[in-house]
C-alpha cells in the first residue's frame, strides 16, 4: 500500500557515503589495537617484576636489521599499490614480491632470535614473567605478520594466474592498510620491548 | 489484508521438505533470517540458563537444603551468568540489530552478508562448546566438569593448581569463539550504518534505535578485545606454563580483575543500551509524540559510552586500591548517572502530555522505567566506596545487577518482542497471554529481587550454596524462590504466545502500531529484498511525512534546530 519512493519528495542534494570496506577495515584495526594495548600494558606492568633471571638487559639485542626490513616493506607495498593503480603489472609484481621477501626476512630473523633465546640463553615462556610477557607480545605481533604474509602470498599467486584485475584495487588497498597497521604495531613493540624495557 | 495472506503463504511455500529447510537455515546470508536465528537461539539459552537460576533459587529456598551439591551449585551459577551474558544478551542484541538496522535505514541487507552468517555460526559453535563442557571437561583424568569459577573467572582460582581438568579451558575457548562472532557482527553493523543509509538519511535523521545500536556495536569493538587478551594470557598460563596471573612467580591476580572489568563494565552498557534503543522507538509511538530531545538522547548515549570505559575498577573497591583510585572510580561511576538520568527524563518528557496507548510494548516500557530507576539508584549507592566495602559480594549487589538486566534490559527486550514480532511474523502476539506474562513476571521479579536487597543488607554473601538457620535470611530467601517460580511461569506464557501466534495470531498488516520508522513501510514479514525501491527520507519520521503530507516533520526540522 505504501510506495515510499514515489510519495516522498526527492531531495536534490548529492548522496555520498563512505566505502563499506574502508569502514570495516578501520574497525578491525581499532579492535586489534585494543587487543595489542592490553598485551603492551601487561608487558609494562610486569617490567622488572620477574623473580628470577634472565633479565631483558642480559639477553635482548636490538633487532635493527629486521626492523629496517619490516618498516621498508611498508614503503614497497605503497609503491606496489600505486604501480597497480597505474596498471604497470610487472613493476607491481616485483614490488609485491619484494614486500613478501622483506616480511619473510623479518619472520626468519624473529625465529632466529627466539631460537637463540631458548637454546643458548635459556629463556622460555615459562622461565619468568619477562619470558611470559615477551613471547606473548612479540608472538602476537609475529602471528599478525604471518597472517599478512599469507594475504600477500595469495595476492601474488592471483596475480601470476592472471585473476587479479583492476576490480580488486580496493582489496589490495585494504591489505596494504592492514600491513601498515602491522608495521605501526612493530614500532610500538620495538619501543616498549627493546628500548624502554631493556 | 488479503494481500497479507498471500504474502504469508508465498513465503512459506517453497522448499517445505525438511532437507530444504535445513539447507536454507545453514546456507542463508539474509539479515532477517540470521537476525531471527540469533534471537531464536538466544531464547533457547534463555530457557536453559533460566532453569539453572530456578534450580539455584530452589536450593536456597530453605536453610541447609541439599537439592544441589556444592560443586553443582558452583557450576550452575557460573553457567547461568556466563550463558545469560554471552549466549542470551549478546546474541539477542546482535539479532535485533541484524533484523532491524537495515530495515530502519532503508537498505536491502548488511554490508557483509557472508560475514554476518560467519558471526552467527561462530556464536553457535562457541555456545555449544560451552555446554559440551559437561561431557568434555572431565577428560581422561576425570577431574572437572562444566566451568565453576564464576562468570568473571577470577585468578588464581583459574590456575592449573585450583582448576583441574578442562572446565576453565572450555570457558576460555567457548567465549573466545563467541567473542569473534560478536566482533565481526559488530563491525558489520557499524559498517552498514555508516555506509548503507538510504538517500536523505543523514546521521541526525537516523532512528534513535539505529544510533544506539551504532554506539553499542562500537563499544563491542573496543571492549571485547580486553576479555580476549586476558583469556589468551590465561590460556598461556594454563598450557604453556606462563606466569601472567601466577602470584607465586610474581604475577598479579589483581591484573586479571582489571583486564576483565575493562571489558566487563563496558559490557554492562553494551547490554543495556540496546534496551534504551527499544524504549526510544516504542515510547514515542505509544505516546503519539515524537521523542523528546532527540539530539540530547544521541549525546547522552555517546557520553555513556565514553564514561563506561573509565569506571571499571568500581568492581574492585575491596581489593585495596589507593584512595586516589577509589575516589576517581567512585566519581566517574556517579557521573554515569547524569546521561542516564537525562534519558529517563527524556522518555518521561515524551510520555508527558501524550495520547498514551497502553498496548503490550508500552506496558513493558513503563515497567522498565520504574525498575530501571531503582536499579540506577542502587548503582549510585554502590558507587559510594565505603558503602561498597560493606556490601560488595553480598546479595545487595546481586539484586542491583539483576534489577538492571532483568528489570531493565529484559523488560525492554520483551517490549521489543511485542512491538516487532508482528513485523517479523506478520501476526500479532496475543494480548491476554501477554498481560498474564507481564503480571506474573512482574510480581515474580519483585518477589525475588526486592527481597535480595534486604538479605544483602543483612549480610548474606553471594555464591554460597546454603546457609544456617537463625541468620534472619530464611523468609527473604523463601519469598525470593517463590518469585522465581512466578517468573518461570511468566516466561512460559511468552513462549506459548510466541509459538501459538505463529499460526493463530491476528494478522498484523504492514503497520499495526501506526508507527513512523521505515521498517513499517514494507510488508510483514518483509520480502527478501526489503524494499521494492530504495526509500528516500527527509526527516526523522519518514512515515509520518507520508501519512500527513499536510503537516510533515521536515518543515520543522529544517526550519528549527541547526543540527541537521
Amino acid at each position: 500500500m505504501i510506495n515510499e519512493a514515489s510519495l516522498l519528495p526527492v531531495e536534490a542534494t548529492e548522496w555520498k557515503l563512505p566505502s563499506s570496506r574502508k569502514v570495516a577495515i578501520v574497525c578491525l584495526i581499532l579492535t586489534e589495537t585494543c587487543l595489542f594495548s592490553i598485551f603492551v600494558v601487561a608487558y609494562l606492568f610486569y617490567l622488572g617484576k620477574s623473580l628470577t633471571g634472565p633479565t631483558p638487559r642480559e639477553v635482548l639485542e636490538l633487532p635493527v636489521f629486521s626492523t629496517i626490513c619490516l618498516l621498508s616493506s611498508s614503503v614497497t607495498i605503497m609503491l606496489a599499490e600505486s604501480a597497480f593503480k597505474k596498471e604497470r603489472e610487472k613493476l607491481f609484481r616485483v614490488l609485491w614480491l619484494l614486500t613478501i621477501a622483506l616480511a619473510a626476512i623479518f619472520l626468519s630473523l624473529t625465529a632466529r632470535e627466539w631460537h637463540t633465546l631458548i637454546y643458548d640463553k635459556g629463556l622460555t615462556i615459562s622461565t619468568n614473567l619477562f619470558g611470559t610477557t615477551f613471547y606473548s607480545l612479540v608472538g602476537l605481533h609475529a602471528s599478525h605478520v604471518i597472517v599478512g604474509l599469507c594475504l600477500l602470498l595469495l595476492v601474488f599467486i592471483f596475480s601470476l594466474t592472471g585473476s587479479l584485475t583492476q576490480m580488486h584495487r580496493q582489496r589490495i588497498q585494504m591489505i596494504s592498510w592492514y600491513w601498515h597497521f602491522v608495521d605501526a604495531v612493530w614500532v610500538v613493540v620495538f619501543t616498549v620491548v627493546y628500548v624502554i624495557g631493556r | 489484508m488479503a494481500s497479507q495472506e498471500i504474502a504469508l503463504t508465498a513465503n512459506t511455500a517453497p522448499g517445505t521438505s525438511l532437507v530444504d529447510r535445513l539447507h536454507r537455515l545453514v546456507a542463508t546470508v539474509d539479515h532477517k533470517e540470521l537476525g531471527l536465528m540469533y534471537i531464536g537461539t538466544a531464547l533457547i539459552f534463555l530457557v536453559v540458563a533460566g532453569l539453572m537460576a530456578v534450580a539455584i533459587r530452589l536450593q536456597l529456598a530453605i536453610p541447609n537444603n541439599t537439592l544441589l551439591e556444592p560443586e553443582v551449585f558452583n557450576r550452575f551459577f557460573t553457567m547461568h551468568g556466563t550463558a545469560m551474558v554471552f549466549l542470551v544478551g549478546m546474541p539477542i542484541i546482535a539479532g535485533l540489530g541484524n533484523y532491524l538496522v537495515p530495515l530502519m535505514i532503508g537498505t536491502r541487507d548488511m554490508a557483509f552478508p557472508r560475514l554476518n552468517a560467519f558471526g552467527y555460526w561462530m556464536f553457535v559453535f562457541g555456545a555449544l562448546l560451552l555446554y559440551f563442557s559437561y561431557l568434555g571437561a572431565p577428560g581422561l583424568n576425570g577431574h572437572g566438569s562444566a566451568p565453576d569459577v564464576g562468570w568473571f573467572a577470577y585468578a588464581p582460582l583459574t590456575g592449573r593448581a585450583f582448576s583441574r581438568g578442562h572446565s576453565t579451558d572450555y570457558w576460555i575457548l567457548s567465549l573466545l569463539l563467541t567473542s569473534v562472532g560478536s566482533t565481526v557482527s559488530a563491525i558489520n553493523v557499524v559498517a552498514t550504518t555508516l555506509t548503507l543509509r538510504c538517500r536523505g538519511m543523514k546521521l541526525m535523521r537516523m532512528p534513535l534505535f539505529v544510533w544506539m545500536m551504532l554506539v553499542t556495536n562500537f563499544m563491542i569493538i573496543l571492549a571485547l578485545p580486553s576479555l580476549s587478551a586476558a583469556q589468551i594470557m590465561l590460556l598461556i598460563d594454563r598450557y604453556l606454563g606462563g606466569h601472567f596471573f601466577d602470584t607465586q612467580s610474581g604475577g598479579s591476580a589483581v591484573l586479571w580483575q582489571h583486564f576483565f572489568w575493562i571489558f566487563g563494565h563496558p559490557e554492562v552498557y553494551i547490554l543495556i543500551i540496546p534496551g534504551f534503543a527499544c524504549l526510544s522507538e516504542i515510547i514515542p509511538v505509544f505516546s503519539r509524540k515524537p521523542i523528546f530531545g532527540y539530539p540530547v538522547m544521541v549525546g547522552a548515549t555517546t557520553m555513556i559510552a565514553f564514561i563506561s570505559f573509565g569506571v571499571w575498577a568500581h568492581h574492585m573497591f575491596t581489593v585495596g586500591m589507593t584512595s586516589v583510585g577509589n575516589t576517581f572510580f567512585a566519581v566517574s561511576t556517579m557521573l554515569v548517572g547524569v546521561p542516564t538520568g537525562i534519558k529517563i527524563f527524556n522518555w518521561l518528557g515524551t510520555i508527558y502530555g501524550g495520547k498514551i496507548r497502553l498496548d503490550l510494548p508500552m506496558i513493558f516500557c513503563l515497567g522498565f522505567l520504574f525498575q530501571f530507576l531503582i536499579a540506577g539508584l542502587t548503582g549510585v549507592m554502590l558507587a559510594v566506596t565505603p558503602f561498597d566495602w560493606q556490601l560488595s559480594d553480598s546479595y545487595f549487589v546481586v539484586a542491583h545487577f539483576h534489577y538492571v538486566l532483568i528489570g531493565g534490559l529484559l523488560y525492554a527486550l520483551f517490549a521489543g518482542f511485542y512491538y516487532w514480532y508482528p513485523k517479523a511474523v506478520g501476526r500479532l502476539l496475543n494480548r491476554k497471554l501477554g498481560l498474564w506474562h507481564f503480571w506474573l513476571f512482574t510480581i515474580g521479579f519483585h518477589l525475588t529481587f526486592d527481597t535480595m536487597h534486604f538479605s544483602g543488607l543483612l549480610g548474606m554473601p553471594r555464591r554460597i550454596f546454603t546457609y544456617d538457620v537463625g541468620r534472619g535470611w530464611e523468609m527473604l530467601n523463601l519469598i525470593g524462590s517463590v518469585g522465581a517460580i512466578f517468573q518461570a511461569v511468566g516466561v512460559l506464557c511468552l513462549a506459548i504466545n510466541i509459538l501459538r501466534s505463529l499460526r493463530h495470531g491476528k494478522v498484523a498488516g504492514n503497520d499495526p502500531w501506526d508507527a513512523w520508522t521505515l521498517e513499517w513501510a514494507t510488508t510483514s514479514p518483509p520480502p527478501i529484498y526489503n524494499f521494492e525501491s530504495a526509500p528516500v527520507v527527509r526527516s526523522r519520521r519518514p512515515l509520518w511525512d507520508l501519512k500527513h503530507p499536510e503537516d510533515p516533520d521536515w518543515k520543522y526540522e529544517e526550519a528549527g534546530s541547526g543540527e541537521n
